[in-house]
């Protein structure tokens, strides 16, 4: 491997809330003006692992750094350096999106010309310039979230870090969103790094760690790491899953699994497969799909289950 | 394994930011906001003179067997204390904000942003105290109703009080909310443990009329010198127990304590989420 500068480089990172493991000894590197995604379901450590990078926890062993920082030794100086967008609502809505600039900027030393060149700036830039004197409360979601974004960025750092960006965003503002930090990181050459439980915002990533219980269980583009899955994913209904997939397995010699009643086999060429387990078990299997291996197929693959359990899902 | 060469922080990283800005725009902020709540800024004069009126009264014709004078004395009693309560009832309701910055992502951004943290404890109290202070010097537009015409000097003496009283309240609001993730818990707190420090500190009956235990707790209590003060400037004939200077000092005391403790919280950083 080449070595190459990273801006963000964890390792083995450990944390622990009392007794609850929540970081496992984290490691990975983060490059100069990358877009890295960290994706995890819920309760997998990713926000732990925010909290640790924005400075505002320190991790119980393991070194975190941000441009060769210490993030537990040396969070004011560090502070400077990086622009924080939380999941949760930082901007004050009883103030105008101009005020609640103005009060972000005083809080990084800026005032004056200065501060003024940089708030016109960020609102051109998100957007929001005609609407500068307007309280925030009467934006819409996307809106405020903009102004949140425009408030991470007004220091102009080198490094972004965002949690879950596009949190009850429209579809719509959610393409805006991952279009400008896109963006950012070509023409301003800023190194992002974006928590997401969504796959098809991992896959915007040039890399990306995938969490799970507190480890990384895999890290790569999004590309290498469907790769490393042979081929396609085959999913079969059936009355009868286990007994199908057992026999699946000794007469194919593959791997199947049972995941949510349905059998499912990695394997290259899948039509092929496909007619051979047809002709092979007649009358038994219901539904075939074949597909390209997701991002849910390489977490599936390292974990062994599903991204989401059913309750998940809907909180 | 080849260690790995790092991008170092560029000597352009800005200088320290200092705590007056910061403090500053934190203040800005607070009271800015409670302006923009028309409830919040009606409830808060109006209850405290509604309360007066109707404590004061009430006493002071039970107690006084209903002559028309004696009212008027209690009324008269009942108003340095009247003042301190709607000091105290601001100073610490205004410090509920840090909670609602916690439960929103406000605190969040302040916490990660390069700032010293007394500039955010100093910004969130001044922010506080300035409200509890023009709150308590509107009620002193009602002075010359129990016969009470001040000088530029004692005026100004007043002042002092009021603001020192209302910082050091106001700390105490904010050391209260510090570690606190609900409003329910904090007005627990206020009915079990600020009510009290009201009621013992001579705001309803004089501390030469307390015995024993009770004398001890009025005289521990730091709210008590705040009450003297106000009493001493506001009817110099009177008689209080301590002098002016004495009860500044104490009152002083109490608000560098009350500072430094919530530096103290705000400082620590530790393996736990600091907000």
């Amino acid at each position: 491997m080449v070595d190459q500068p990273s801006v963000i480089s964890l390792h083995d990172v450990v944390h622990k809330y009392e007794d609850r493991t929540a970081l496992n000894g984290v490691s990975f590197d983060v490059q100069s003006a990358e877009l890295f995604g960290l994706l995890g379901p819920n309760g997998s450590g990713k926000t732990t692992l925010f909290r640790i990078l924005s400075t505002l926890m320190v991790p119980v062993a393991g070194r975190a750094t941000i441009m060769g920082l210490d993030v537990a030794r040396d969070p004011g100086r560090l502070r400077h350096l990086i622009g924080v967008v939380f999941q949760a609502q930082s901007i004050d809505v009883k103030l105008t999106a101009m005020e609640n600039l103005r009060h972000q900027g005083h809080l990084y030393g800026l005032r004056g010309a200065t501060l003024r060149a940089r708030i016109e700036e960020m609102l051109e830039r998100v957007g929001l310039a005609d609407r500068a004197q307007e309280k925030a409360e009467a934006f819409s979601g996307g809106m405020q979230r903009r102004l949140e974004l425009a408030k991470g960025l007004l220091h102009h750092p080198s490094v972004l870090l965002l949690d879950e960006p596009t949190t009850g965003l429209d579809p719509g503002a959610r393409r805006d969103l991952w279009q400008y930090l896109a963006t950012l990181r070509d023409q301003e050459r800023v190194t992002v790094l974006v928590t997401t439980h969504l796959m098809e915002e991992a896959e915007r990533c040039d890399r990306l760690a995938i969490l799970n219980e507190g480890n990384v269980v895999a890290l790569g583009t999004p590309d290498e790491l469907k790769h490393e899955i042979g081929g396609d994913v085959i999913l079969l209904d059936s009355k009868d899953p286990e007994s199908l997939a057992r026999r699946i397995r000794s007469q194919f010699a593959l791997d199947a699994q049972v995941l949510q009643q349905q059998v499912r086999v990695e394997r290259e060429n899948g039509h092929r497969f496909v007619t051979d387990v047809v002709e092979a078990f007649p009358g038994e299997i219901e539904a075939v799909s074949v597909s390209k291996p997701t991002l849910e197929d390489v977490f599936i693959h390292r974990t062994g289950h599903r991204f989401w359990t059913d309750e998940a899902k809907n909180g | 394994m080849a260690t790995r060469t790092e991008i170092l922080a560029s000597p352009a990283t800005p200088a320290s930011v200092g705590v007056a800005l910061p403090a500053f725009t934190l203040w800005w902020r607070e009271v800015v906001r409670f302006y923009r709540q028309r409830a919040r800024v009606v409830g808060v004069i109006a209850s405290p003179v509604l309360f007066w009126i109707v404590i004061g009264s009430g006493f002071g014709s039970s107690f006084r067997s209903g002559d028309a004078r004696g009212q008027q004395h209690y009324l008269g009693y009942f108003y340095p204390g009247a003042l301190i309560m709607i000091v105290l009832f601001t100073a610490i309701f205004t410090m509920m904000s840090v909670i609602e910055d916690r439960k929103e992502g406000f605190l969040l951004s302040v916490m990660v942003a390069p700032v010293p943290r007394s500039a955010i404890v100093l910004g969130k109290v001044l922010g506080g105290t300035t409200l509890a202070s023009i709150q308590g010097l509107i009620f002193l537009a009602f002075a010359p109703l129990v016969g009470v015409h001040l000088g530029l000097w004692e005026l100004l003496s007043v002042v002092v009080v009021v603001f020192l009283v209302s910082f050091a309240l106001t700390a105490l609001g904010f050391a209260i909310a510090w570690p606190m993730d609900s409003t329910q818990a904090f007005h627990a707190i206020i009915n079990l443990f600020l009510i009290p420090l009201w009621l013992l500190s001579g705001a309803l009956f004089p501390l030469s009329g307390a015995s024993g235990w009770l004398r001890l707790l009025m005289q521990l209590n730091p709210l008590t010198y705040g009450v003297e003060a106000l009493r001493g400037l506001l009817y110099p004939a009177s008689q209080t127990m301590t002098s002016l200077s004495t009860n500044i000092a104490a009152i002083a005391l109490f608000t560098l304590c009350m500072f430094a403790l919530c530096f103290l919280m705000v400082n620590r950083r530790t393996t736990r989420p600091t907000a």
